[in-house]
């Protein structure tokens, strides 16, 4: 496969994987959630690295899960000791990342990351380091692992569906029900984490957080059922990719960032255009009244 | 005296008329009730009449005058709901909020202010709980700090929104003695109530509120049986097989 | 030695002084955001200034921390203005909105600032600077500017205590009592915007929000009053504006923000531990005492017991 071609495959697994997680992340309001694990992972990532003096993809992954799910259990261990949600997030996020980013500048142990790398990605950078794989021949390999990841993902949502479904909407209903929702709270998290940091080499840390909220946004602009939302989320991100892809080499600058923008505007268009949920649909037909209530306190 | 003259009030929230030419006058020295079912614009009545909640058409006169120049002369005792029980604050600092008005923009307490405010406290006998912070303090002392903060303003109009709800029963018959002492004086109060069964009790005046304005008046003439069935609409069931008004409105 | 050196240089000296009392107004503002449960809001209105920052410099040619200053302002506005749009006029949630906003406009900074770096060739202005923050190469006039700035927020939220006492804790009775809601909003998005542009120089656009939240949160552990909220808030910004900034100094090109924000972070597992109003260790002594409590027998009940059994 040409050089163009593998970028914007790999552009569109991103697209793919993120928006999909995405639709269950502002379901249950978890959109700075994401924000906090994808600046965190870099921490995960610097810790693995210290430990195990290699910069594989297996290492950092589980670099990552870790730090997401210790992102997830810290927060919440906040919030138990009676911190706000968003403060806790906000200090548990600021703190580990700082901490990777002094780990990284001061090359404490020789950590050979490019902060700028870490933040932004270098998608471009992707084809030419590849790895064999039987059947397929060369193939990058953070393609590869994006590829391997996004398989997780589609597997993960299609078994565990129903119980997301229902412990998005109505967790206490799910816990009447005997499902066990810190479990799949975590196991969701787990999965964020792993999306983050395959995504991280192609997009960087804050880019993914435009992947995962914004496409899912705008789809729940357009629908009221999950399973449509989960299609179009999925469509716009890689709609977003391969627009973004196309406005960076058109004005020459940072893929990724081309690609936070573009999830923008296909937003900006479903915000405004879309006759369901956007501003032209609220114009169109008038909000619902509120209905009589009949009944009286004694 | 008529100190409360509105004529003609609508509000709205979105597209839907939540208050429709609401008419009435309300005289000097009463203690009255509102009434209504849910989503019948009761409170939305008071945040219109004191221009929180912005008005589509009609006119109000407060002792003759319109709202901004009587501002002073008015209280006002919101939900409870929309307070972050969790501020670090304590009671008496509450109350001492009373007096802001007072105070005046950018300018600090001083003394007098804070002996006013535990004066307030103390009747309303919570004078002992002055230096307790908010959220250890139950829901009836909470209400109570409220009432207080209502009183440190010494005004003549009071409206007061649902300060009955879910308070114990002590602390219910403290607020009514307050509400009644303020009428004593000289005072006018219109409270948001929203149990049937206490209105002849504790009000002298009724004001019935489902959109528009049923009925208003003296209790005892106005507060009957058809009229509430006129308020509340829909079948109504006597839970008591007797004259006492116990009525429960059926879904 | 190197420390100490540094220390002894002047611009360090007023570099230092201006750390330290950015550190001050984002401490106290970072309390009002606390109350207002907006503590996130700032993370995504720093990001969003920095398209603001390089359009400015785009405009300009040259780097002119006053033209920047307005620029990010104005863009992090922009930002605030979008969040609450979407919010209010779609079923998008305020999270969902700020994330978008957050990383739409990094994204756009972002694909500028490379446009910027590729063009001019090397690294133009120092605008990669707002990223981490670098306090180090802030000349004499920015200096002079953030004091400044500070010093009104300060002095806004000194002036105006007992008022946004109010408004935090009950704004319908506020609003009530005469206070324009939209009025103190807006001065509130002001000096909430005003201290992250001038913050992020010294702290980048990823980590001011750490110095909004972090310090209010940990002076939330010593007090249960409002006004030593902000008070103790403003100290440990302070001092973790000042002691970042010298640590960063001891090496050459490390950035300012993340050394500021471990400080802070440092303070906030102390005051978490230590803190006298539930921090952990208190805490733990409380419930000590009360399981001793009930462990002893009151003393009438031991009396009673004892007549009892003399019959």
């Amino acid at each position: 496969m040409s050089y163009t071609a593998w970028i914007l495959l790999t552009a569109v697994l991103v697209g793919l994987s993120c928006s999909l997680i995405g639709v269950f992340l502002i379901l249950r309001k978890m959109a700075m959630m994401a924000d906090a694990i994808s600046h965190t992972v870099l921490l995960g990532i610097v810790t693995a690295y210290l430990i195990t003096r290699s910069l594989s993809g297996v290492h950092m992954l589980i670099g990552a899960i870790v730090a997401g799910l210790l992102t997830s259990i810290l927060v919440q261990w906040l919030n138990n000791r009676g911190v706000q949600q968003d403060a806790s997030i906000g200090v548990v996020f600021t703190t580990l990342f700082a901490i990777g980013v002094v780990l990284i500048s001061t090359s404490v142990g020789n950590v050979h990351l490019d902060v700028q790398h870490a933040l932004m990605g270098e998608i471009a950078f992707i084809p030419w380091k590849t790895i064999n794989v039987p059947i397929l021949g060369e193939i990058p390999e953070a393609t590869l692992l994006l590829l391997v990841v996004l398989i997780i993902v589609i597997v993960a949502i299609i078994a565990f569906y129903k119980e997301w479904k229902i412990t998005s909407f109505d967790p206490a209903l799910a816990a009447s029900l005997g499902i066990p929702v810190a479990a799949m709270h975590y196991l969701f998290m787990g999965l964020v984490s792993v999306t983050t940091v395959a995504s991280f080499d192609a997009v960087g840390a804050i880019m993914v957080v435009a992947m995962l909220i914004t496409p899912a946004a705008s789809a729940y602009l357009w629908t009221d059922r999950l399973l449509v939302m989960l299609g179009l989320s999925g469509g716009f991100g890689m709609v977003s990719a391969g627009i973004g892809y196309g406005i960076a080499v058109l004005l020459d600058t940072s893929i990724s960032a081309s690609m936070a923008f573009a999830t923008g505007i296909i937003f900006l268009l479903s915000f405004l255009l879309s006759p369901v949920h956007g501003l032209l649909g609220r114009k169109l037909r008038p909000p619902k009244p509120i209905e009589d209530a009949q009944t009286a306190h004694i | 005296m008529t100190v409360l003259h509105v004529k003609g009030l609508s509000a709205a929230y979105r597209k839907n008329t939540v208050l429709d030419n609401v008419t009435f006058q309300v005289a000097k020295g009463t203690l009255t009730g509102i009434v209504g079912p849910n989503g019948a614009g009761k409170s939305t009545l008071i945040k219109t009449l004191l221009e929180l909640h912005p008005r589509i058409a009609g006119d109000v006169h407060v002792f003759g005058s319109p709202l901004k120049k009587v501002k002073s002369r008015i209280g006002y005792v919101p939900q409870r709901g929309s307070v972050d029980w969790d501020f670090p604050t304590n009671a008496l600092d509450v109350v001492m909020m009373g007096l802001y008005g007072q105070i005046g923009w950018l300018k600090p307490p001083r003394s007098t202010h804070k002996k006013k405010a535990m004066e307030a406290l103390d009747k309303m006998g919570m004078a002992d709980y002055a230096g307790r912070q908010i959220s250890q303090l139950s829901g009836g002392q909470q209400q109570r700090v409220f009432l207080a903060r209502a009183l440190v303003q010494d005004a003549e109009l009071y409206f007061m929104d649902e300060p009955l709800a879910g308070v114990d029963a002590a602390t219910e018959r403290a607020i009514m003695l307050t509400l009644q002492s303020l009428k004593a004086s000289g005072k006018t109060v219109m409270v948001v109530h929203h149990d049937l069964q206490t209105v002849d009790q504790y009000f002298d005046h009724v004001l019935l509120l489902n959109r528009t304005v049923i009925d208003h008046g003296k209790t005892e003439e106005v507060f009957t049986q058809d009229n509430i069935i006129r308020t509340y609409g829909g079948a109504l069931r006597r839970i008591k097989g007797d004259e006492s008004l116990a009525y429960t409105a059926s879904k | 030695m190197k420390a100490l050196h540094i220390l002894l240089l002047s611009n360090t000296q007023w570099v230092l002084f201006s750390t330290m009392l950015l550190g001050m107004a984002a401490g106290m503002i970072g309390c009002l955001a606390y109350w207002k449960r907006q503590s996130l809001m700032s993370d995504a209105l720093s990001h969003a200034a920095l398209p603001g920052i390089v359009i400015s410099f785009m405009l300009l040619g040259y780097k002119n921390m006053f033209v920047l200053i307005i620029g990010a302002a104005i863009s992090a506005l922009l930002g605030a203005c979008l969040i609450q749009w979407v919010t209010v006029a779609s079923r998008v949630k305020e999270d969902s909105a700020m994330g978008i906003v957050l990383s739409v406009f990094f994204g756009m900074g972002i694909m500028l600032l490379t446009i910027v770096n590729r063009t001019a060739g090397g690294n133009q202005g120092g605008l990669d600077n707002f990223i981490f923050g670098q306090a180090a190469t802030m000349v004499r006039s920015d200096v002079d500017m953030m004091m400044f700035l500070a010093l009104i927020v300060i002095l806004i939220v000194t002036i105006l205590f007992k008022e946004w006492k109010l408004f935090l804790f009950d704004p319908s009775f506020a609003q009530g009592l005469g206070m324009s809601l939209r009025g103190m909003n807006l001065l509130y998005t002001f000096v909430l915007v005003l201290t992250i542009v001038m913050g992020i120089q010294a702290v980048g656009v990823i980590l001011m929000a750490a110095l909004l939240i972090i310090p209010s949160v940990s002076a939330r552990y010593w007090t249960q009053s409002f006004g030593w909220m902000v008070a103790l808030s403003a100290i440990f910004g302070g001092l973790s504006g000042a002691i970042g900034t010298v640590v960063s100094a001891l090496g050459t090109g490390w950035p300012t923000g993340p050394f500021i924000v471990i400080v802070a972070a440092t303070f906030f597992a102390v005051s978490l531990i230590f803190g006298k109003h539930k921090g952990w260790l208190v805490q733990k002594l409380e419930l000590r005492e009360k399981q001793k409590e009930a462990k002893r027998p009151s003393q009438q009940h031991l009396s009673r017991k004892i007549l009892k059994e003399e019959g």
